[in-house]
C-alpha cells in the first residue's frame, strides 16, 4: 500500500480556520467590512459544525436592562475565583448585546414581551428557539460575496515564515487530496477539545458527550507545535449533565426552577456553594458520602410545563425527550438524575486556551483566535463567541493594513515549517504497514491515563503530583506510539491527527496541572486532601 | 446511541452525509447513505433533519437506557414533527414550530 496525495495549492488574503460560531461570525464580519479574500476550512460542513450542530437553548451570555458590562466581568471573575482577563472580559462584554440584535437580524427567534422587549431567564439570559442557530449563521458566512467555503478539509498544522503565520496546510477528509493554504493572516476557530478523559459512556455511547466529540483541540495543538503561548489548561470544565445523555440541566435549573437534591430529598446546593465548579463539587461530594443519587427536583411540574421541556430539549439535545418518552417517565414523574461529565478543555466556559491580545492576537504575529480556543475569557457562550469572532475580524484588518509586520524575534516561535515535510508526514501514515497497534486502542489508552493519572470522573476529578507525572510518562510514550500508525485511507488519517492532536493537548493539561499548587477550583482542578486552600 | 438508515427509503442524495459533522456517513457500493462508525455517532440528529425521505432514524444504545424505540422528524415549512416509535409499534408525537421561542 502506497497511497500519494494530489496537491491543491489555494491563495487567501485571511484563512479562518473552523466554521463554527466564531468562525462564522469572523467571516461574516470581514465580509462586510472589507473587500478582502476570506476562506473558511472546515473539517465537516459549516451548515452543522461543531457545538451548535443540534441548536442551542438560550442565549446564556447577555446584558439583560440594569446590568451592565461591568457586571458581566465581576460575575465571570468571581465564578472562576479570579483566573480571568478582565480586558478581555470586557472586551467581549460590551458586544454581547450587538452581536445578539445581529443574530435576531440574520432571523434567529428570540422571545419577546408584549412591549417588544427581551423575555430574560435569570440575570444574563435570553429565550429564544436556537435550533436552526447554526444554518443562520453558515447562511450568513457563505452568502458574502468575498467569502469561499472549504468544507471536508481537516487543517493540522500552520505554515510559518519567519516566525509569522502564513497559512496553513491539511487533507480533504474524503478524497487523497493534500490542501496548502497561503494567507497574509489567520483566524483560528477550531473550539475547545473533547474525548481526552474516559468519558460518561465508554461503551457503545462513547460519544454521547456534552462537548462535540468532533472538536479534538486541532487549534490548541497546532498552536502550541508551532510556539505559541497558551493559558490555563489546568481550568478544565466539568458540566453537571442529566445522566446518560449528557444533556445540559439549565433548562430544567432555571426553565422550571428545580433545585439539587440527593436521594434523601435534602436540597445540598447551598452547602457547596453556586459557583459552576461548586455545583459539580457538591453533587461528587454527596455521592461520595453514600448520599446519591443526585437529580434536579422535577416530580412537582405540571404536565404543560412537562410538554415545554419535551420541546426545548428537541431543539437541543433530542436524546434527552426521546429518553423521557421511551421510559414513559417523564420528568414530572421522575426526578432528573445528574451526574459530573468527563473534563473537557473549553475556553468558552473556563479560561484554557491561546494567550491573546484585546484584539484577539496569539503571541505568533497574524495569528489571531475567537471563541472556545481562545484562553483568559470564561463564560462566552455563543454570544461571546460571535463578540470574539467580530473582535479578531477587526484586529485582522487592522494588521493588514500595517505596512511593515515584525515577525521574527519571537519568544518560543518556530521559525519556519514548510508544506512539503507535512505532506511527506501524511504520506507515511497512508503508505506504512499496520503494526500490533490501532487508532482505537491508543484512544482507549490516552483516556485511561488521564481519567487514573490525571484527575478523570473515576478518581472523583483528584489527582497528586506522583500520578501527574506517570500520566506524562504514558503520554509520551503513546505520542511515540502514535507515529508507527497506519492508515488505509483518508478517514482513518482523519483519526490518526485527530488522536495527536489530543495527544499534545493531554500533555500541556498535565503540565499546567502540575504548574498550579493549589486547589484553586474544586473537581476543575482539585489536588487530593487540598480541598479549597488557596495560596 | 446512534442512527440507523432504511436502505429502502435511502434514495442516495448525499444530504445526510454532506451535513454529519463527524464526516460519518459514507456511501455504499448501491450509492446508499451508511453510518461507517457506529459508536462515533454524537446524536445531534442533523442527518435526521437533512433527509428528504424520511429514510434515518436515531435510537439510544441501551447502556444509556435505551429500549428499543426510534426517533424520527419530518419538517413541512416551520413546523418539525417528531415522532418516537416504540419496539411495539406505538408512535408518540411532539410538533415544535421553529417560530416559537422555548418557554425555558
Ligand atoms: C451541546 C452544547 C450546548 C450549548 N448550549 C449553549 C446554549 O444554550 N447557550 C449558549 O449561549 N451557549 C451554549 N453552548 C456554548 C457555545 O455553543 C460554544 O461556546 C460556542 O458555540 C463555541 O464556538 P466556537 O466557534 O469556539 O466552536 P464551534 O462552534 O464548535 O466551532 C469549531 C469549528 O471548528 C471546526 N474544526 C475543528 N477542528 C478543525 C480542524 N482541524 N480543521 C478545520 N476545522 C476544524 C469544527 O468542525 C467546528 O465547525 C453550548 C455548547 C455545547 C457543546
Ligand atoms: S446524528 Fe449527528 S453525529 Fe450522528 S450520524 Fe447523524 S449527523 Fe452524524
Ligand atoms: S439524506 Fe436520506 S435519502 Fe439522502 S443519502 Fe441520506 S439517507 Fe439517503
Amino acid at each position: 500500500m502506497n497511497m500519494l496525495l494530489e496537491t491543491k495549492r489555494l491563495e487567501t488574503d485571511v484563512l479562518i480556520i473552523g466554521g463554527g460560531t466564531a468562525g462564522c461570525f469572523a467571516a461574516y464580519t470581514l465580509g462586510r467590512k472589507s473587500d478582502k479574500k476570506i476562506l473558511i476550512a472546515e473539517k465537516s460542513n459549516i451548515k452543522r459544525s461543531g457545538c451548535l450542530a443540534a441548536g442551542v437553548n438560550a442565549i446564556n451570555a447577555y446584558i439583560v436592562e440594569g446590568k451592565t458590562p461591568q457586571d458581566y466581568v465581576d460575575y465571570a471573575r468571581n465564578d472562576a475565583e479570579g483566573i480571568v482577563r478582565e480586558d478581555l472580559l470586557l472586551t467581549m462584554s460590551r458586544r454581547l448585546n450587538h452581536v445578539t440584535e445581529v443574530m435576531e437580524g440574520l432571523g434567529l427567534v428570540i422571545l419577546k414581551d408584549e412591549n417588544g422587549k427581551y423575555v430574560t431567564r435569570g440575570n444574563r439570559n435570553i429565550k429564544i428557539n436556537g435550533e436552526n442557530i447554526k444554518p443562520i449563521l453558515a447562511e450568513a458566512a457563505s452568502s458574502q460575496t468575498n467569502v469561499t467555503i472549504l468544507n471536508h478539509v481537516n487543517i493540522t498544522d500552520y505554515l510559518l515564515e519567519d516566525g509569522c503565520v502564513r497559512g496553513a496546510v491539511g487533507f480533504d477528509v474524503n478524497r487523497p487530496v493534500f490542501y496548502e493554504i497561503h494567507a497574509e493572516a489567520v483566524i483560528v476557530a477550531t473550539g475547545g477539545a473533547a474525548g481526552l478523559y474516559r468519558p460518561n459512556n465508554p461503551g457503545f455511547s462513547r460519544h454521547k458527550m456534552w462537548y462535540p466529540p468532533f472538536n479534538t483541540g486541532a487549534g490548541y495543538a497546532m498552536g502550541i507545535l508551532a510556539g505559541a503561548e497558551m493559558t490555563t489548561f489546568e481550568m478544565r470544565f466539568i458540566a453537571l449533565r442529566c445522566k446518560d445523555t449528557i444533556a445540559p440541566t439549565g433548562t430544567i435549573a432555571q426553565g422550571v426552577a428545580a433545585k439539587q437534591i440527593n436521594s434523601r430529598g435534602e436540597v445540598y446546593e447551598k452547602k457547596y456553594g453556586l459557583t459552576t465548579s461548586q455545583r459539580v463539587y457538591g453533587t461528587v461530594m454527596e455521592n461520595r458520602m453514600g448520599n446519591g443519587p443526585c437529580y434536579l427536583k422535577t416530580d412537582t411540574i405540571s404536565k404543560e410545563q412537562e410538554l415545554d421541556l419535551y420541546k426545548a430539549y428537541l431543539n437541543m439535545a433530542p436524546s434527552q425527550t426521546l429518553k423521557w418518552l421511551e421510559a414513559e417517565k417523564g420528568p414530572s414523574k421522575e426526578n432528573v438524575e445528574i451526574e459530573g461529565t468527563e473534563p473537557y478543555i473549553v475556553g468558552g466556559h473556563t479560561a484554557s486556551g491561546y494567550w491573546v491580545d484585546e484584539e484577539r492576537q496569539t503571541t505568533i504575529h497574524g495569528l489571531f483566535a475567537a471563541g472556545d480556543v481562545a484562553g483568559g475569557c470564561p463564560q462566552k457562550y455563543v454570544t461571546g463567541a460571535l463578540a470574539e469572532g467580530e473582535i479578531a475580524a477587526e484586529g485582522v484588518l487592522r494588521y493588514l493594513n500595517q505596512k511593515e509586520k515584525q515577525c521574527s524575534g519571537q519568544r518560543n516561535v518556530q521559525e519556519k515549517v514548510d508544506s512539503t515535510e507535512k505532506k511527506r508526514e501524511y504520506e507515511r501514515f497512508l503508505s506504512q504497514a499496520p503494526s500490533f497497534l490501532d487508532i482505537e486502542q491508543i484512544e482507549e489508552a490516552m483516556q485511561k491515563i488521564m481519567d487514573q493519572y490525571a484527575g478523570g470522573i473515576s478518581t472523583d476529578y483528584q489527582y497528586n503530583e506522583a500520578k501527574l507525572q506517570k500520566a506524562d510518562e504514558n503520554i509520551l510514550l503513546l505520542q511515540e506510539k502514535l507515529k508507527e500508525l497506519s492508515a488505509r485511507d483518508v478517514d482513518d488519517l482523519l483519526r490518526i491527527y485527530e488522536i495527536r492532536e489530543r495527544l499534545i493537548v493531554c500533555r500541556v493539561v498535565i503540565a499546567h496541572l502540575l504548574a498550579r499548587k493549589e486547589t484553586r477550583w474544586h473537581s476543575f482542578g482539585e489536588k487530593y486532601g487540598l480541598s479549597g486552600e488557596k495560596q | 446511541m446512534s442512527i440507523r438508515i432504511d436502505k429502502e427509503k435511502c434514495i442516495g442524495c448525499g444530504r445526510c452525509i454532506e451535513a454529519c459533522p463527524g464526516n460519518l456517513l459514507k456511501k455504499d457500493q448501491n450509492g446508499k447513505a451508511f453510518i461507517l462508525h457506529m459508536r462515533d455517532c454524537w446524536g445531534c440528529t442533523s442527518c435526521l433533519k437533512e433527509c428528504k425521505s424520511s429514510a434515518i432514524r436515531f435510537f439510544l444504545g441501551a447502556d444509556i437506557g435505551g429500549r428499543g424505540s426510534a426517533l424520527s422528524v419530518d419538517i413541512v415549512g416551520d413546523r418539525y414533527l417528531w415522532q418516537v416509535t416504540d419496539s411495539a409499534g406505538k408512535v408518540r408525537s411532539i410538533e415544535v414550530n421553529k417560530k416559537e421561542a422555548n418557554k425555558y
